[in-house]
């Protein structure tokens, strides 16, 4: 497509722009119902209207030329923004395919002299589309990386309880990943906070398997080599009884049912007697 | 074991994240079976275990899950079935402590004292297929 062609077709946009805009606005309107106002969709359509127009003029022949920078730009900004506020692939794209309706209405027509232009146009529209999906998935798959992070950190949690004891209140599953982040953040509270003794926490966890076990067995072992006692608190009655039928030893590891009695069982340890007997009092 | 399935659910077990959608689905139908909070705990237990060895030691395949009605008795039965290289010495891979890979060696044995009704059909170049099943009281 020279550059003669490119502003071809940027006079036919130009010459149609209310025919095309119009069927474009309604299509858009209609798919997205209650999602967005007319007006913010008409503000959407001419800045979009404006830059593929502006590229055209520019002599953008396709989509990856540096003269369409803003509509692209413009494009991906738009996919992000209706990724983040929870519209569909099928939405976010109607936006950019609805440009065809006035298309398809000039190229029904018949108007001949004009209908390798509209296929032309046509297929740019394509590529918008195309573009326009691309940038709704990357920007889909940031925010769900972004989540699995947040939710790996969210999740994990350690926590000085008094001088000396830190605990971990593991909820959910325990994979190897979330493991690694318990150990790494576990030992290294242990050594910021000089504590002797750490508390891990299952109540959340909904099953105990031998994958489970070995992964506490580990951390365990290696808040040992770091010179501090390790408790694992929060064992319900269902946990011990699934944890005795499958075999697993937990042999010397210091178990508790509760939080709280492994918090005075460390206090006790820490040679905290008075304080502990206050705690168990109150 | 007559009994008449009510609902069957088929899983695809191919990833870490397919382990937990299984240990979900069985939880769920243990729940709606009426097993007690114990049988469920095991059930989905066993259920982790056998869905992760499907994964790892038979390179991925499926879970069946159902329902069955049995008199007054309602249970919940999960089938695993892999094509992986299947389990030369069925006796030696029951043995707890033993593994063939880096784990504890108690998924395969723990798995069976987790549940009533436990049955595998194994052997080498056939793969794996694994039923488990537990009732309501």
């Amino acid at each position: 497509m020279p550059a003669a062609d490119a502003a071809r077709l940027a006079a036919i946009l130009q010459d149609r722009r209310g025919e095309i805009g119009a069927a474009w606005l309604d299509r858009v309107v209609t798919e997205l119902q209650g999602r967005i106002t007319r007006a913010e969709a008409e503000r959407e359509q001419t800045e979009i209207f404006d830059a593929l127009v502006g590229g055209l003029l520019a002599g953008g022949e396709r989509l990856d030329a540096p003269s369409f920078d803003s509509l692209r730009s413009l494009l991906s900004d738009l996919s992000a923004t209706r990724a983040r506020l929870g519209f569909t692939p099928r939405e976010t794209a109607v936006g950019v395919f609805a440009l065809k309706e006035g298309l398809y209405d000039i190229a029904g027509r018949g108007d001949t002299e004009r209908v390798d232009d509209v296929a032309a146009l046509l297929r740019l529209v394509d590529d918008l589309g195309l573009f326009t999906f691309e940038s709704f998935a990357a920007a889909r798959e940031g925010i769900i990386s972004e989540q699995a992070e947040q939710l790996l950190e969210l999740s994990t949690p350690v926590v000085k309880l008094w001088e000396g004891v830190v605990a971990v209140p593991l909820v959910g599953t325990l994979d190897s990943a979330r493991t690694q982040v318990v150990m790494e953040k576990l030992l290294q509270t242990l050594v910021e906070t000089g504590s002797e003794h750490a508390i891990i926490d299952i109540t959340g966890v909904p099953a105990v398997d031998t994958q489970v076990a070995q992964h506490l067995l580990k951390t365990v072992v290696a808040a040992r080599l770091m010179g501090a006692e390790c408790t694992i608190s929060g064992i319900r009655p269902q946990i011990a009884q699934t944890i005795v039928a499958l075999g697993i030893e937990f042999g010397d590891i210091r178990t508790k049912a509760t939080l709280a009695d492994a918090l005075v069982a460390a206090l006790r340890a820490n040679g905290s007697a008075r304080t502990a007997a206050a705690v168990a009092g109150a | 074991m007559t009994a008449d399935p009510v609902t069957s659910e088929r899983l695809a077990i191919t990833t870490d994240g397919d382990v937990v959608r299984v240990r979900q689905a069985v939880r769920g139908l243990a729940q709606g079976a009426k097993l007690s909070l114990v049988d469920q705990t095991k059930l989905v237990t066993a259920a982790s275990e056998l869905a992760r060895n499907t994964l790892i030691y038979g390179g991925g395949g499926e879970a069946v899950l159902s329902v069955e009605a049995n008199g007054r008795r309602t249970g919940v039965r999960v089938e695993f079935r892999d094509d992986g290289p299947g389990i030369p010495d069925l006796d030696l891979a029951m043995t707890d402590g033993w593994t063939s890979g880096s784990g504890l060696g108690l998924g395969l044995s723990g798995a069976r004292r987790l549940v009533e009704h436990f049955e595998i059909d194994t052997g080498p170049g056939r793969g794996t297929r694994v039923v488990i099943a537990s009732w309501s009281r």
